[in-house]
């Protein structure tokens, strides 16, 4: 029997580690997938006082400090009791559109869109963004860097910086913007909704267009039949920034919706003694292992998951696709993993409209962007949607708004284990009485890494789906006998 | 990224850090061709396939030059900043936590125990059986091992040799574009490497100094939080209005970009020039705004500010004299 050990990165590097252990027959027994790092957010910010938190929390994650930015304030609202002005609300909601613009744009044209324009079979040194852009033309690449430029930009007007923004506090916002910066930033947004509908059109030529690629996406390899979750409006439509959490089962039933603060009902997060990140489950449902169906707390927390969860978009254009994929993918709710990358472009167009939507609003530019908060602070839990899953802040604080417990549900983190299976899935059909496809593995492997559009920077500093790995294969004495590496 | 031989090499890379750091390296946009056309990129996880055996069969000093960020939290982020100080002629400590330590650096307040304590513990963690992660487990299909985490967080220079540091969190994209500007005037011998030790992609002053906003005689009866606050004038100075803003101690450099945001500055470009200990600074500004000569009165004011460890030592504790408080030192 051989002992198969994948292991994603070298220990020294330690950005994340996968093993793989086979049975006497030589099929695949189980595999773990370790995440190497802790800081401890959960027990440093205590001390400290609630209204800091939008600024501690976006150190957690460089890449989407918007997020951990509008969780915490929305948290730290919810723990003085204080609703903000509607300009504050619609402030913060435009700069996150603008945020997801920037994100789904980085992720599907650096980092997702290679495997599929460049295809997934091509060599790991043509499968990055130059390799697009020498493929599709230097235009598109243009396109790509004014979308990321122009997201920048919007959430430098409202946010202050372009990483790590600072304005949101309890209540509201430091500050307001003017009718120029309103002009502005609609003129950027009705860009980037033509732009949404460019690049669902090349996904629609690229991917669609090609019967291998569309094999892909509805081949079983990648598909878990988990239940959803996102957030979703009062008319059960998808919304980033405020709402209740859908929750819907593998079969499409909504099994119920939940409010920011009832969130310890139904989530709820497993330790495991192999790694430092814990494990997300449905409280209701229970923790049966890594596995599919009904009866698993296994939930993902994706753009796709979004889409099954909410019953329709709240913007016309996006609503069209949204109407598309399903018809085209077979009904709701969808479970192949690939399509997370359609979802991801649905949802980019959905943001481009809701930003010009909100920048056209007569009421963002009011002056009355902060409330002063009156109650004492007590305790009060944050939700937004970040772009890789649903983000929960939760704070108690003293009578002077100083913290004195902090919980945090991490984007990624919801699923991580999913992310597992998939891993284990993809190395069960690669590995068959002990033979191994090597150069299929990674490349599978970092496909269903992809999908998920991961970032474990906390934990494994690689950014968004350039997942290093590398993958050691034992004899049955634990000796190596070959080495693949990539990244790393 | 094109790799031509004969190129200076050029690195970067991240330990214990959110990414925020090499987001502001991408937000250079255009400026990035200008890397790629004066260096051979050699190792930049972010940025292109990298090998680790690479770096580690490099000529020692064969690295011209490595922008390091992140802390040292555990075991890996050690052994990479012993590895790139080998193989690099200049180390540069790239953003904060490199510098001293960022947010991260705040769990130094509490024990290594107390944060594994908290973190397998909260409210939604389902934990009877109060499980911890092991650095090596044993499952029943054989061991598998996790890095060491320390006891507490270190930055660059307090475990390797630096020769140049580069504040901010992150640092600012045209500070960046400019440092490397300077490197490759000095690679095409137009310019002259800054002193050894020098703080870099920063000015000397505070951040006062780009503040537009009025200051006039600063007399404060009262330290206000910035929630509790109706109408802050966007034209005066924020200490002034009683905002604790940290713009008296931090170091100049990103244009004073939060306190024209309406928020105050919280010190993310570390102590200016001739600071030795950040909050001892910063703790003098504040006294010297503080209207009252009664002691009792003086303390009532200073009970205004609610968080004194974090005010005045938010992203520079593990980079100052104390380092770490009690708890953590003692599990070292």
């Amino acid at each position: 029997m051989q002992r198969i050990s994948i292991d994603p990165i070298t220990r020294l590097e330690g950005h994340g580690k996968i093993e793989i252990f086979l049975d006497e027959e030589g099929e695949v027994a189980n595999t773990y997938f370790q995440i190497p790092e802790l800081r401890g957010f959960e027990r440093f910010c205590v001390g400290r006082p609630v209204e800091e938190m939008p600024l501690l929390t976006n150190r957690i994650c460089g890449v989407c400090p918007e997020a951990h930015h509008m969780a915490a304030a929305k948290a730290a609202d919810a723990v003085y009791k204080v609703d903000p002005p509607p300009a504050a609300k619609k402030l913060r909601e435009l700069l996150y559109s603008a945020f997801y613009v920037t994100d789904h744009t980085t992720h599907f044209y650096a980092l997702a869109g290679p495997d599929f324009i460049m295809g997934p079979e091509a060599p790991v040194a043509e499968r990055n963004i130059l390799g697009v852009i020498h493929k599709v033309g230097l235009e598109i690449g243009g396109k790509v860097i004014q979308a990321r430029k122009f997201g920048h930009n919007v959430i430098e007007i409202i946010g202050g910086r372009k990483v790590h923004p600072c304005t949101s506090i309890p209540g509201g916002l430091t500050k307001g913007i003017t009718e120029e910066q309103r002009r502005e930033i609609e003129e950027m947004g009705r860009w980037a909704i033509e732009f949404a509908e460019f690049s669902l059109q090349l996904f629609d030529d690229i991917v669609l267009g090609n019967q291998e690629y569309v094999d892909l996406v509805l081949g079983d390899i990648y598909t878990h039949e988990t239940y959803s979750i996102g957030l979703v409006d009062d008319h059960n439509k998808v919304n980033f920034y405020d709402g209740n959490v859908s929750v819907v089962a593998p079969d499409g039933e909504r099994i119920g919706k939940y409010a920011p603060h009832e969130y310890t009902e139904w989530i709820a997060e497993r330790v495991e003694p192999w790694t430092y990140l814990k494990f997300p489950y449905l409280k209701k449902v229970g923790w049966k292992g890594f596995v599919d169906g009904k009866d698993s707390g296994v939930y993902m927390a994706t753009p796709l998951s979004r889409l099954n969860a909410a019953d329709s978009m709240a913007t016309p254009r996006s609503q069209e696709h949204y109407e598309k994929f399903y018809d085209t993918l077979g009904g709701k709710p969808v479970h192949q993993r690939l399509a997370i990358h359609w979802a991801r472009l649905i949802e980019l167009l959905y943001a481009a409209e809701r930003w010009v939507e909100l920048a056209a609003d007569p009421e963002i530019t009011s002056p009355n962007f902060h409330t002063v908060p009156t109650e004492t602070p007590t305790e009060g839990v944050g939700i937004v949607e970040a772009p890789r899953g649903t983000l929960t802040h939760h704070y108690w604080t003293d009578e002077r708004g100083i913290l004195t417990r902090v919980n945090l549900v991490v984007g990624t983190t919801n699923n991580y284990a999913p992310i597992s299976m998939s891993i284990k899935k993809a190395a069960e059909q690669l590995i068959t009485k002990g033979s191994v496809v090597s150069e299929g593995l990674l490349n599978k492997i970092e496909m269903a890494f992809r999908a998920y559009d991961p970032c474990f920077g906390c934990a494994t500093h690689s950014l968004p789906g350039r997942m290093p790995l590398k993958v050691t294969i034992r004899d049955v004495n634990g000796r190596p006998i070959d080495v693949l590496s990539q990244y790393c | 990224m094109s790799s031509t031989n004969g190129k200076p090499k050029f690195a970067m890379y991240w330990a214990a850090s959110c990414g925020g750091c090499e987001i502001a390296v991408l937000n250079i946009h255009e400026k990035i061709l200008d890397v790629d056309a004066n260096f051979e990129v050699v190792f930049w996880p972010v940025a292109m396939d990298a090998k680790y055996k690479d770096v580690e069969a490099m000529p020692d000093k064969s690295i011209l030059l490595t922008l390091f960020n992140g802390g040292i939290r555990n075991r890996e982020n050690e052994e990479m900043a012993h590895l790139l100080r080998q193989k690099s002629q200049i180390l540069v400590a790239f953003g904060s936590c490199a510098c001293e330590g960022c947010i991260p650096g705040l769990a130094n307040l509490s024990s290594k125990e107390d944060l594994f304590d908290t973190v397998y513990a909260t409210v939604s963690t389902e934990n009877k059986d109060n499980i911890r992660p092991q650095f090596t487990y044993q499952v029943p299909e054989g061991d598998l091992h996790i890095p060491e985490f320390y006891p507490f967080l270190r930055t660059l220079d307090q475990v390797v040799p630096v020769d140049y540091y580069m504040p901010g969190c992150p640092p600012e994209s045209h500070q960046i574009a400019a440092v490397i500007d300077l490197v490759i005037k000095v690679i095409k011998g137009e310019a002259a490497l800054p002193e050894n030790g020098a703080t870099i992609g920063a000015n000397a002053s505070t951040v006062c100094d780009d503040c537009p906003r009025q200051r006039n005689i600063k007399k404060i009866t009262a330290f206000r939080r910035i929630q509790d606050v109706n109408n802050l004038d966007p034209e005066i100075c924020l200490l002034e209005q009683g905002i604790p803003c940290n713009g008296p101690a931090t170091r100049q450099g990103c244009g004073a970009l939060c306190p024209q945001a309406g928020a105050q500055c919280i010190g993310c470009y570390g102590p200016a020039d001739g600071v030795i200990d950040y909050g001892a600074r910063l703790i003098a500004a504040f006294a010297s705004v503080i209207d009252s000569n009664d002691p009792e009165e003086i303390d009532r004011i200073i009970d205004g500010i609610p968080d004194l460890a974090g005010q005045f030592y938010r992203f520079n504790l593990a980079g100052s004299l104390l380092g770490a408080a009690k708890p953590a030192w003692n599990g070292n």
